[in-house]
């Protein structure tokens, strides 16, 4: 996809103490807008909202001393691009081990784009059953929304344009952690 | 990340990467088997031909079942309905299916070969639900799932696979994929079912005729079924076949104390293996069909799913 596409960063979005006290910041609005942490559980969408979701249940923990659960949601099956993408995605588990139903849950993920991902979450959970009701957290909103999808909770909103990538490093997964903007050049 | 396969036709020709990639990939369906809404929208839209040339019920239902919990339809075709009995070609028959359009080819037929046959005349995936006496692969790949579930691994392991190893197309499915993974395995049964040739199906075989010695020390016991209608061939009477090969308590006692106890179906209890046996702590034989399911939704998800194997993916950058 990026072969003959050279990217070139355009500017940084967010440094890690900026992640860091951005999700400090989520953590305590997801329990204020919940009226306390007793029914809430987070659904990591792999890859990047699972790291997400494992240190807001964290922050959560810290500050109000309950232990949040946390699932993890692989959408590969759900997509609704799989008769158009080249290679087949490899599908991975999705490790959700509390009932779902009468959960207050909060979707995880890095960046809200087109709304399709979470489209594919949705259906995702309710396969595994009726949650009491469904929120998004993002870290990142960059707009282009092709699907009728907003999220309650929101680190950032940016205004991007189509070329652009917003690009989510976190160290659990990249090694390094910041938040870029880069642009496709031909 | 696996390059797309054509067809599955058997696990001989398959790389010890590829058996991995689809061991892996049943994981998350193994998983899905106990979500409460069992239904998938992954393959909507996409038909799956179920062709059975032979009487055939647990892998009809396992492969019919994992096509529609894709969200796949399927058009069946079975042996005794068909116009076979009324002497239709194979190739005429595959070729009327064929033209309803459908996505994949699910095969079962008695005559070895017949999915390679059909798979070099075809455009879509054909996989091998079994071939005469060649091959079962999705049998192996489930069965080598469940090892790998309880024992962690597969390499090292030593695999005892009794009956008649002759005219088992699992056995010989799951002696080329152990054998990759460079498992031990011993082959038992009456001398006209396990003959010298069956050595040379992979290194590392040995080949025994008694069940005691064949048991020593196994990790994994793989009974076959007695296929009835062979029995009466050259002189074995059901009788001698029990006194002399059935898996009984007794007998299994020769085994690790954790061997896993296998039995592809359908069992005939009392024949080749014991009650106790079959129904004991050490039977895997319900996990088995489990994880079968696990595994066909993983191969029909891989060779269906996507757009066509050589079509040229839609300009996107």
């Amino acid at each position: 996809m990026f072969g003959q596409m050279r990217v070139v960063e355009k500017r940084q979005l967010l440094s890690i103490e900026e992640i860091s006290r951005t999700l400090n910041r989520l953590a305590h609005e997801i329990v204020e807008k919940s009226g306390g942490a007793h029914d809430l559980a987070l659904i990591g969408v792999r890859r990047r909202g699972v790291p997400l979701s494992e240190r807001l249940a964290g922050a959560i923990k810290s500050f109000a001393h309950v232990d949040v659960p946390v699932g993890t949601l692989d959408i590969t099956l759900y997509r609704d691009d799989l008769s158009t993408v080249g290679p087949q995605p490899v599908v991975q588990s999705t490790n959700i081990d509390f009932p779902v139903d009468n959960r207050d849950l909060v979707i995880v993920d890095d960046v809200l784009y087109t709304g399709r991902t979470i489209r594919a979450a949705m259906n995702g959970l309710f396969d595994l059953g009726r949650p009491k009701r469904v929120r998004l957290l993002v870290l990142i909103d960059r707009g282009h929304r092709e699907l009728p999808i907003e999220a309650t909770f929101v680190g950032q909103t940016i205004q991007t344009s189509d070329t652009e990538i917003v690009e989510v490093r976190l160290k659990e997964i990249d090694r390094e952690e910041r938040v870029m903007l880069v642009d496709r050049v031909p | 990340m696996l390059e797309r396969l054509p067809h599955l036709l058997g696990i001989e020709s398959l790389s010890r990467e590829q058996i991995e990639f689809f061991l892996d990939q049943a994981k998350p369906f193994q998983a899905f088997q106990r979500h409460p809404l069992k239904k998938l929208a992954t393959l909507r839209g996409k038909t799956v031909a179920i062709a059975f040339f032979e009487a055939s019920t647990r892998t009809r239902i396992s492969f019919t079942t994992a096509a529609s919990r894709l969200g796949a339809d399927t058009m069946a075709l079975q042996a005794e309905a068909s116009s076979l009995k009324k002497g239709e070609s194979l190739m005429d028959t595959v070729r009327t299916l064929e033209a309803m359009k459908p996505d994949a080819i699910v095969m079962r037929h008695s005559s070895s070969g017949a999915p390679h046959f059909v798979a070099e005349r075809l455009e879509i995936p054909v996989l091998n639900a079994g071939d005469g006496t060649h091959e079962h692969p999705t049998q192996a790949l489930l069965d080598a799932l469940t090892i790998r579930d309880r024992k962690a691994r597969l390499e090292g392991l030593r695999v005892t696979i009794l009956g008649d190893i002759l005219h088992s197309r699992v056995a010989r499915s799951n002696i080329h994929l152990l054998s990759k993974f460079g498992a031990g395995i011993t082959l038992c049964g009456p001398s006209m079912w396990v003959p010298r040739e069956v050595e040379t199906l992979a290194p590392q075989i040995r080949r025994t005729l008694c069940i005691e010695e064949a048991l020593e020390g196994a990790d994994v016991v793989m009974t076959l079924r007695v296929q009835t209608e062979r029995i009466h061939e050259p002189a074995l009477a059901p009788e001698e076949y029990i006194a002399r090969y059935q898996l009984t308590p007794e007998r299994l006692r020769r085994a690790k104390s954790d061997a896993l106890v296998m039995h592809p179906g359908p069992m005939i209890r009392g024949l080749e293996i014991d009650d106790a046996v079959a129904d004991g702590p050490q039977s895997c034989v319900l996990e088995q069909v489990t994880n079968g399911l696990a595994v066909r939704m993983a191969l029909l998800y891989h060779l269906v799913g996507g757009p066509p194997a050589d079509a040229p993916h839609p300009a996107k950058d």
